[in-house]
C-alpha cells in the first residue's frame, strides 16, 4: 500500500485485558487503508479474534482507541456501526430462509420494502444463490452457507467488513476455489476488509497485507511476499511456511554482506545487518531455495557464489508436485530441502541413504537477530 | 444359555424390547382401561350391572350401543360450560407459566455454567415434598391472615383482583378463580421451566451477536431470534402444563370454589356422588378426545412442516 493513501481504520495502541494475568491484546497499533484486505494471522490464542471482536464492537478495549474514518468506535453502539462481520461457521439464523437472513439487517434499518427486495435480490445475484432464496440454511452445502453469510454481511453496504476465519469450515479443495471467489466479490463491492485466520495460505492468497500476531502482539506487518521472504523474527519465519533455522554467531558484518558461523557451515549472507561480531543470530533459509545434487557444485568451499553443505538423505516425503528431502548434516542436524518434480521420472533419483550436496544462493537467506 | 438366547430371539432384537416395554405399558395401563371406560359409557344399566354391548342370543349377534349419554352431554350445557371453563383455566395457567417461566429459564440458561446445576436443582426441589402438602399449604397462605393474603392486602392488589372478578370480595382469596390459578401455576411451573431451559441452554449465542452486528437492538434480537428458536421448548412446556391442567382434580378441589367448575370435579361427582358410571365414563371419554384430537392434528401439522423443510 502506498504510504500516501489516507488511513481508513486506525487501531491506536489498543490493549485488551480480560484479567487473570493474561493480556489478550497488548499495545497493538495498525493503520489500515481504504480498499485493503488486511489479514490478522497467528496461532490460536494470539489475540487476533479478540482484536476483531473489538472492531466489531463486541468487546471494548481496556485502553487505546479504534478510529474508523476518524470517528471513535467506542462512541458507537454495535447496532449502529457501518461495520459488519461474517462470523466463523457463519452464525446464519436457522429459522429464517436465505432471503430473510440477508434481509435481516435491512429490516432493522427500517428500509422501505421495495428497496429491501431490490437489495436482497442484488445480493443473491452477487453470490449466485438466486435459486436458493427460499431455502433454510441447513438445506445448503457448506460453500453455499458461506456465500449466504457473505451476502448477509454485505447487504447493509458496510464500510468495513470483518471476516472471522472465513473459509475455516470448508474442506481443502473447496477452500481454494472459494478464496478467489471471495476476493473477487470483495473487490467488486469495493469494501475494506479485515480478516482473521490461523491459516497462512488463506492469509497469503487473500490479503494485500498481513499482520502476524503472537501472544497479543503484532510481530510484523507487510505484504505476503515481504512476510514470507523477509521475516523479521524467528517466530514469523517458522510460523509462515517451512523454514530451516540454523543458530550460529555473527562472524563478520559488512555493509553488503555478513558471515554467520554455524555448526555445519559458514553462511555467507548477501546482506548486512546491524550487529556486533560474536552475537548469536539465526540464519533462515526456505527449503525451496535449496538445490540438491549428487555431485559437489562447482566452486570454492568458502566461495562467495553460494553456500553449500553435504549430507545424507534421511527421509523423503513425496507430495506430488514436489518432494521434501531431509538431509542429515555431519552434526546430525536436519536440513529440509524441497525439489520440484518437473519431470515424470527422473534418472538417478536420490533416495534414502544417498549422499548429496545442498547449495543455495547468498541472496536466498535471511539473518534473524530476534 | 441357549434358552436365554431363544428368549432374546423371541423378543426380537434388543432395540425392539427396549421400545416395546413402554408400549406394552401404555397398552396395558392406558389403552385397555380406556376401552373399558369407553364400553361403560355406551352400556345400558340394569339395576347395578352393565349389560354387555355384544350379546349372542338365539344365534343372533346383537350390538347394543347406548348413545344417550353422549346426546345428553351435548344437550345439558353444564358439561359444555365445564369443559370450556376447564380449558379456560388451563390456558390461563399455561400462559402465566410461560410468562413467568420463560424469563426464569432464560436467565438460568445464561447464568454462569458453574451455578446452573444449582439453579436447576432449586427448580426441582419442590418435587421432594408431596404435591398434596404443597397445594394444601396454599390454603393457609391465602386464607384470612395468611402471609400471602396479608401481603396482597398491604400492596392493595385485592382491589385489582376484585375489579377483575377473580376473587368474590375484598380480602377473600380462597376458593376463587384466583386461588385456583395460583395453585396450578405454582404446581406446574417446573414443567414449563425445564423444557424451556433445555432449549435455551443449547442455543448458539453467536446468533445474538450476529443479530446485534446486523443492527438489532437486544430487545429486537430477543423477539426475532431467541423466541423463534425456542419454539420447540415453548410448545413442549405448554403441552406439559396445559394437558394435565385440563383434567386437574386435586387443585380445584382444594383451592377452587363454587365458581371454578372443572371437568375433574364433575367426573368425581358423577362417579362417586351420583354413582352414574356410564355418564362419568362419557365425560371422561369426551375429555380425552378433546385433548387428544387437537394434539394429534397439531403433531401432524408439525410433522408435515418438518417434512417440508427437508
Amino acid at each position: 500500500m502506498s504510504a500516501t493513501a489516507p488511513v481508513f481504520l486506525q487501531i491506536d495502541d489498543v490493549v485488551k485485558d480480560f484479567g487473570g494475568g493474561a493480556v489478550a491484546v497488548s499495545h497493538v497499533s495498525l493503520d489500515i487503508v481504504k480498499g485493503e484486505i488486511f489479514a490478522l494471522l497467528g496461532p490460536s490464542g494470539c489475540g487476533k479474534t479478540t482484536l476483531l471482536r473489538m472492531l466489531a464492537g463486541f468487546e471494548t478495549p481496556t485502553s487505546g482507541r479504534i478510529l474508523l474514518n476518524g470517528q471513535d468506535l467506542a462512541k458507537m453502539p454495535p447496532y449502529d456501526c457501518p461495520i459488519n462481520m461474517m462470523f466463523q461457521s457463519y452464525a446464519l439464523f436457522p429459522h429464517l430462509t436465505v432471503w430473510e437472513n440477508i434481509a435481516f439487517g435491512l429490516k432493522r434499518e427500517g428500509m422501505a420494502k421495495d428497496k429491501i427486495v431490490e437489495r436482497v435480490d442484488a445480493m443473491l445475484k452477487l453470490v449466485q444463490l438466486g435459486k436458493f432464496a427460499k431455502r433454510k440454511p441447513h438445506q445448503l452445502s457448506g460453500g453455499q452457507q458461506q456465500r449466504v453469510a457473505l451476502a448477509r454481511s454485505l447487504a447493509k453496504r458496510p464500510q468495513l467488513l470483518l471476516l472471522d476465519e472465513p473459509l475455516g469450515a470448508l474442506d481443502k479443495k473447496l477452500r481454494e476455489e472459494t478464496q478467489i471467489e471471495l476476493v473477487n466479490i470483495i473487490e467488486e463491492v469495493d469494501v475494506t476488509c479485515v480478516m482473521v485466520t490461523h491459516d497462512q495460505e488463506e492469509a497469503m492468497t487473500m490479503a494485500t497485507r498481513i499482520a502476524v500476531m503472537s501472544e497479543g502482539r503484532v510481530l510484523q506487518v507487510g505484504a505476503p511476499s515481504d512476510i514470507y521472504e523477509t521475516p523479521a523474527t524467528r517466530f514469523v519465519a517458522d510460523f509462515i511456511g517451512n523454514v530451516n533455522l540454523m543458530d550460529g554467531t555473527l562472524a563478520e558484518d559488512e555493509a553488503d554482506h555478513c558471515v554467520v558461523d554455524c555448526q555445519d557451515l559458514k553462511h555467507y549472507v548477501g546482506h548486512g545487518i546491524t550487529g556486533t561480531a560474536g552475537m548469536p543470530v539465526s540464519v533462515a533459509v526456505r527449503p525451496e531455495k535449496i538445490h540438491l545434487s549428487r555431485a559437489a557444485p562447482a566452486g570454492d568451499d568458502d566461495g562467495p557464489d553460494f553456500n553449500r553443505a553435504r549430507g545424507v538423505v534421511k527421509n523423503m516425503a513425496y507430495f506430488g508436485s514436489f518432494t521434501v528431502y531431509h538431509l542429515e548434516l555431519p552434526s546430525g542436524r536436519i536440513l529440509k530441502v524441497s525439489q520440484n518434480n518437473t519431470q515424470r521420472h527422473r534418472e538417478h533419483e536420490l533416495t534414502w541413504g544417498d549422499e548429496a550436496w545442498a547449495h543455495w544462493s547468498r541472496q536466498s537467506q535471511v539473518v534473524l537477530t530476534q | 444359555m441357549n434358552r436365554v438366547r431363544r428368549l432374546f430371539a423371541w423378543f426380537g432384537r434388543g432395540r425392539t424390547t427396549v421400545i416395546g416395554i413402554p408400549y406394552v405399558w401404555v397398552l396395558a395401563f392406558f389403552l385397555f382401561p380406556f376401552l373399558i371406560v369407553l364400553k361403560i359409557s355406551v352400556s345400558e344399566v340394569e339395576g347395578v350391572v352393565f349389560k354387555d354391548v355384544l350379546t349372542l342370543k338365539d344365534g343372533l349377534l346383537q350390538l347394543t350401543v347406548k348413545l344417550s349419554n353422549y346426546v345428553f352431554i351435548t344437550q345439558d350445557d353444564l358439561y359444555f360450560k365445564t369443559y370450556l371453563s376447564s380449558i379456560k383455566y388451563a390456558a390461563v395457567t399455561t400462559l402465566l407459566c410461560l410468562a413467568i417461566g420463560y424469563p426464569f429459564a432464560y436467565f438460568m440458561a445464561r447464568a454462569r455454567a458453574t451455578i446452573q446445576p444449582a439453579l436447576l436443582m432449586l427448580v426441582m426441589l419442590p418435587f421432594w415434598t408431596s404435591f398434596l402438602l404443597r397445594v394444601y399449604a396454599w390454603k393457609g397462605l391465602l386464607s384470612e391472615h395468611g402471609w400471602v393474603a396479608d401481603l396482597l392486602n398491604m400492596l392493595g392488589i385485592d382491589y385489582m383482583l376484585v375489579a377483575a372478578g377473580v376473587i368474590p370480595a375484598m380480602g377473600k382469596y380462597m376458593n376463587s378463580p384466583f386461588s385456583l390459578v395460583i395453585g396450578m401455576v405454582y404446581t406446574y411451573l417446573p414443567f414449563m421451566i425445564l423444557p424451556l431451559y433445555g432449549n435455551l441452554a443449547k442455543m448458539d449465542l453467536r446468533l445474538l451477536e450476529a443479530a446485534s452486528d446486523l443492527g438489532a437492538t437486544p430487545w429486537v434480537a430477543f423477539w426475532k431470534v431467541t423466541v423463534p428458536l425456542s419454539k420447540a421448548g415453548i410448545i413442549a412446556g405448554s403441552m406439559l402444563v396445559l394437558i394435565p391442567c385440563v383434567g386437574e382434580f386435586v387443585i380445584p378441589e382444594l383451592l377452587g370454589g363454587p365458581q371454578t367448575l372443572m371437568i375433574g370435579r364433575v367426573l368425581w361427582d358423577e362417579f362417586f356422588s351420583n354413582n352414574d358410571w356410564p355418564m362419568a365414563s362419557t365425560v371422561a371419554v369426551v375429555m380425552i378426545l378433546l385433548i387428544i384430537v387437537p394434539l394429534a392434528i397439531f403433531n401432524r401439522y408439525q410433522a408435515q412442516a418438518q417434512e417440508m423443510r427437508r
